[in-house]
């Protein structure tokens, strides 16, 4: 189950690459990322509870989708379709609602590439999402949702803590001697 | 201690909690001063004196414009003691797991519909 992890990588400063496979025919897979319905059942990562998904699957036309977390923080995206290929290739842009003071959403909005290929009846989807700037792209990354910079930081402190404890007993151990 | 000294700044720099909420913050994305100041609830100079820690071990950059000076969290610099993209590696991944079992639904339902079983 561990094995099938999203592979992430970061081809230019401004691009986030995710790539992923599906055990299922691509029809399926661009099925379940452009229906509302579905879109709710696995949008929200299982950091909380989608509680709006709104699809107008048009070039032109916009989408929003909205979770809540356990802890009420309440998160929104949303964007307009650019380009439509049914079941090979969506390309729409996507904007946080909720940046910071002072930064434009537009400065914080990304294109987003999805690219859905089949192969013996396995689907890997692709997704580029291209930022402004490498300020932008990085922000991203590091706000990873609710848990994505705290986590990091919260495991630090964990190991900053562990190796405090035992450099001071280290010490305490020396004096004792 | 194994650990290079550069990797052992940045374990103090973010070992103390206001330095923490200074990283936090400018997560969502750059800021001036005057706004970390409000957001943590301290004086100025304690800010700038975090700031300073923060920008010494590389993990904020500053710039100015015009009269502000705005800093930005510089996230590869978390990177020699902790990967910082395999926490939107693992929001993806949970993603996808999650939409591994709509796929096993959709997958079901076609084969019922198709007469099968």
């Amino acid at each position: 189950m561990t094995s099938n992890r999203a592979k992430v990588t970061l081809p230019t400063d401004e691009q986030i690459l995710i790539e992923r496979e599906f055990d299922a025919p691509r029809e399926l897979v661009y099925q379940a990322y452009t229906t509302p319905e579905l879109v709710s059942r696995w949008w929200h990562a299982k950091r909380g509870e989608v509680t709006l998904v709104e699809i107008d699957l048009r070039v032109g036309g916009r989408w929003r989708y909205a979770m809540v977390t356990p802890d009420g923080t309440e998160v929104a995206f949303h964007g307009e379709y650019q380009e439509i290929v049914p079941n090979e290739r969506l390309v729409s842009t996507e904007a946080f609602e909720g940046v910071p003071e002072g930064v434009s959403e537009d400065d914080a909005s990304t294109l987003n590439t999805a690219v859905f290929a089949e192969a013996n009846g396995r689907t890997k989807l692709t997704i580029l999402i291209e930022a402004k700037s490498k300020l932008s792209r990085d922000a991203i990354i590091a706000s990873g949702m609710e848990d994505g910079l705290q986590d990091a930081l919260e495991l630090l402190e964990q190991v900053a803590l562990a190796s405090a404890e035992s450099t001071t007993s280290e010490a305490k151990h020396g004096i004792g001697d | 201690m194994a650990r290079a000294a550069t990797t052992a700044d940045a374990f103090n720099a973010v070992a103390e909690p206001r330095r923490r909420e200074i990283l936090d913050a400018l997560g969502a994305g750059e800021l001036p001063v005057n706004d970390l100041v409000h957001a943590l609830g301290v004086t100025q100079p304690q800010v700038s004196k975090h700031l300073r820690v923060l920008r010494d071990v590389g993990l904020v950059d500053v710039r100015d414009q015009g009269r502000q000076r705005l800093y930005r969290l510089n996230g590869p610099a978390l990177k020699p003691i902790h990967d910082w993209v395999s926490n939107y590696e693992r929001l993806w991944s949970d993603r996808f797991e999650a939409l591994d079992a709509v796929l096993e639904d959709l997958k079901r339902k076609e084969q019922g519909a198709g007469g099968d079983e």
